[in-house]
């Protein structure tokens, strides 16, 4: 069966299933997505009206057997930095839909009255149907709800209540082969769903498969690509510690991001690191390995369970540990695995929602590694709505605006994550140009700077930068239209046999003949078309720069600044 | 002289989190490594005093010397 592309109205509530157009066939994921959006969300429309739309896209290879595939793509224009906006996930989404045949779901419009709706998708197409008994509930009721209702086989993506009150802090869950969830984290996006009025959106696949046009060089293609996975060694570690692995070098490197961005090292490092992370999950009989989607070798997540050995969360990442960690001064795990629970039921993102923490605590709202005030923040704040809950669920921004904090650190209004561009240098560089405002999976410069992965780079220097975030934001506009894991791009700069057959796979799948510099050349037209789509939406080069506190506050230990020019930056689009 | 040595992951295994020793002077920081039993090919970044070093860069009094194998995240 062709993939098509699935239409809903959500203004007359009519739903239609396209042929999918020739200039968007050789796209999935991330590129899908982006080129959508660039071709039918006019840039200067309001990211919460009716003529935004909210599109989401299993990669090419998602569905497949290809390990690590599972990634699914969302793409708006984004109401927390008024971009153009990918945000991706793990879970069970992106193989339903591929499974159900469908390339991209494209949700426009907006009710005219107040209700709200949910989504069923099959192989046969989109069935609207009104909701009422799950809204005002969080993620997991709802996950709990729509399983009852269809089966627990069903894919899942969902709002909670910060999406219904169109947070722009609001990701999008979805639900992973445990029946938690994942996020959708950055940009916004669970706002759009909000403003969409869906609830959720129900994935049958039935007994649908994704053809392979070469099962045989597939397959072969497939075991080499795994092998280069298992046997890099960061994977191994990614399935032992987590991404959390990560606070310890970070910390050491003078790059962890401390109490709202005035330190470079947080004394508590240790009690929020992965080594201590491990052994508590190990102790309490949770699980240190754990996978987001089936077919993921690598397996980075984990089970966290609480003091009494219950299930308390899953899937903590560096990102979430650090925001509510090191940047709020809280050292304690078990505290921070309770707001990484409350913010995937109430549908924030913790990078966007830790950060804006940060920032109230210098505001002077709540005191530094009152861990406790954050979570009654959190649950009777934020989750009901208050004044304060909204300001806070805003984001970074707002509450910097809010309060008159001046170190607050956003580009582009989006949350700076857990790598100090004072002390590594060349991730500054994909902060200021990422077309999506600060996200650190743009151009993961850290694997050079820090961590010695694709080669080496001084993290204190400026030589190098700009070419090293360009390449890497290229290669990862590519990687994430594939519907692969991010993590894959460890093996893929260390290993020769990743990438090509990586590039086999997709030939396989699909019967084409790509090569290597074509790969190149999909990244390369993915990022000129999400650029092009923040020009015409009113960005220019000056809204590539990071905040200016960076550039005048030395960052201990290093006492390093920001101090890369305005016209160093802007070289990054020389190509 | 003493030298801070720092272990992380899997290497804290059996050897320790973090401890003072006494080294002879113009130890370098790859002697480090192999007196630790630590296989130089599992190394994946050294840091003396909080910046990138090699196995060859020889330590000081008072240095913070931190080892770690191959780990990523992100």
């Amino acid at each position: 069966m062709a993939d098509k592309i699935f239409r809903v109205n959500m203004t007359d509530l009519s739903t239609s299933i396209e042929d999918v157009p020739a200039d968007w066939a050789g796209h999935g994921g991330r590129g899908l997505t982006s080129n959508i959006v660039a071709a039918e969300v006019p840039p200067s429309c309001h990211p919460l009206g009716p003529n935004n739309k909210l599109i989401f896209a299993p990669g090419l290879l998602s569905g497949t057997a290809a390990s690590n595939s599972g990634r699914i793509s969302a793409g708006a224009k984004s109401p927390l930095t008024g971009t153009i906006k990918e945000s991706n996930s793990g879970g069970t989404s992106a193989q339903r839909l591929a499974k159900i045949g469908c390339k991209a779901l494209i949700i426009e419009g907006q009710p005219k009255d107040d209700s709200w709706y949910s989504l069923l998708l099959t192989p046969e197409g989109v069935t609207i149907s009104k909701e009422e008994e799950l809204v005002g509930k969080g993620n997991f009721a709802v996950v709990e709800t729509v399983e009852k209702r269809f089966s627990d086989k069903i894919g899942i993506l969902s709002i909670g209540q910060g999406g219904e009150m169109l947070m722009t802090a609001a990701n999008i869950s979805v639900k992973d082969p445990d029946s938690h969830v994942r996020s959708l984290g950055r940009g916004g996006l669970g706002a759009v769903m909000g403003s969409k009025k869906i609830k959720f959106i129900a994935l049958d696949a039935q007994d649908g498969k994704v053809a392979i046009a070469d099962m045989d060089a597939f397959r072969a293609a497939n075991k080499i690509f795994t092998k280069a996975l298992v046997d890099h060694p960061v994977s191994q570690a990614l399935g032992t510690y987590g991404s959390n692995v990560l606070v310890n070098i970070i910390n050491e490197a003078g790059g962890l991001p401390t109490k709202n961005f005035s330190a470079g090292q947080f004394e508590g490092h240790e009690q929020i690191s992965g080594e201590t992370m491990h052994d508590i999950i190990v102790e309490r009989g949770g699980k240190p390995t754990h996978g987001c989607h089936a077919g993921c070798v690598i397996k980075c997540s984990q089970i966290y369970n609480d003091l009494k050995g219950n299930y308390k969360t899953s899937g903590m990442e560096y990102e979430s540990i650090w925001a509510m960690g090191a940047d709020c001064t809280v050292d304690n795990l078990d505290q921070i695995a309770e707001m990484d629970h409350i913010m995937d039921d109430i549908g924030i993102d913790t990078i966007e929602t830790a950060v804006a923490f940060g920032v109230a605590m210098e505001g002077g709202v709540l005191e530094f590694g009152d861990s406790e005030e954050m979570i009654r923040i959190l649950t009777e704040e934020i989750a009901k709505g208050t004044a304060l809950g909204r300001v806070i669920g805003n984001g970074a921004g707002s509450v910097g605006r809010t309060y008159g904090v001046t170190r607050v650190p956003v580009v582009k209004n989006q949350a700076i994550p857990a790598y100090d561009p004072r002390a590594i240098k060349g991730i500054g560089i994909t902060y200021a140009t990422s077309t999506q405002g600060a996200d650190h999976t743009m151009g993961y410069t850290i694997a050079t700077e820090i961590l010695g992965v694709g080669g080496t780079a001084d993290p204190l220097s400026k030589e190098g930068m700009v070419e090293l975030s360009r390449g890497l934001q290229i290669a990862t506009a590519a990687i994430d239209s594939t519907g692969m894991c991010l993590f894959i791009a460890f093996a893929a700069l260390d290993d020769g046999t990743c990438l090509p057959a990586l590039i086999d796979m997709l030939n396989a799948r699909f019967g084409i003949n790509l090569t290597a510099e074509d790969v190149t050349n999909l990244g390369m037209s993915i990022l000129k078309t999400e650029h092009a789509f923040n020009t015409a939406a009113g960005f220019t080069n000056l809204d590539d720069r990071l905040p200016e506190f960076f550039a005048t506050e030395p960052v201990a230990p290093h006492n390093a600044v920001w101090d890369f020019s305005g016209e160093e930056i802007d070289t990054f689009w020389n190509f | 002289m003493q030298v801070q040595v720092k272990l992380f992951a899997f290497f804290r295994e059996n050897r320790f989190i973090k401890e003072d020793r006494e080294l002879p002077n113009g130890t370098t920081a790859g002697q480090v490594v192999d007196e630790l039993d630590i296989d130089r090919e599992e190394v994946g970044v050294l840091m003396l005093n909080s910046r990138h070093c090699k196995f060859d860069t020889v330590l000081q009094e008072g240095d913070i010397y931190a080892i770690f194998p191959v780990i990523g995240g992100g």
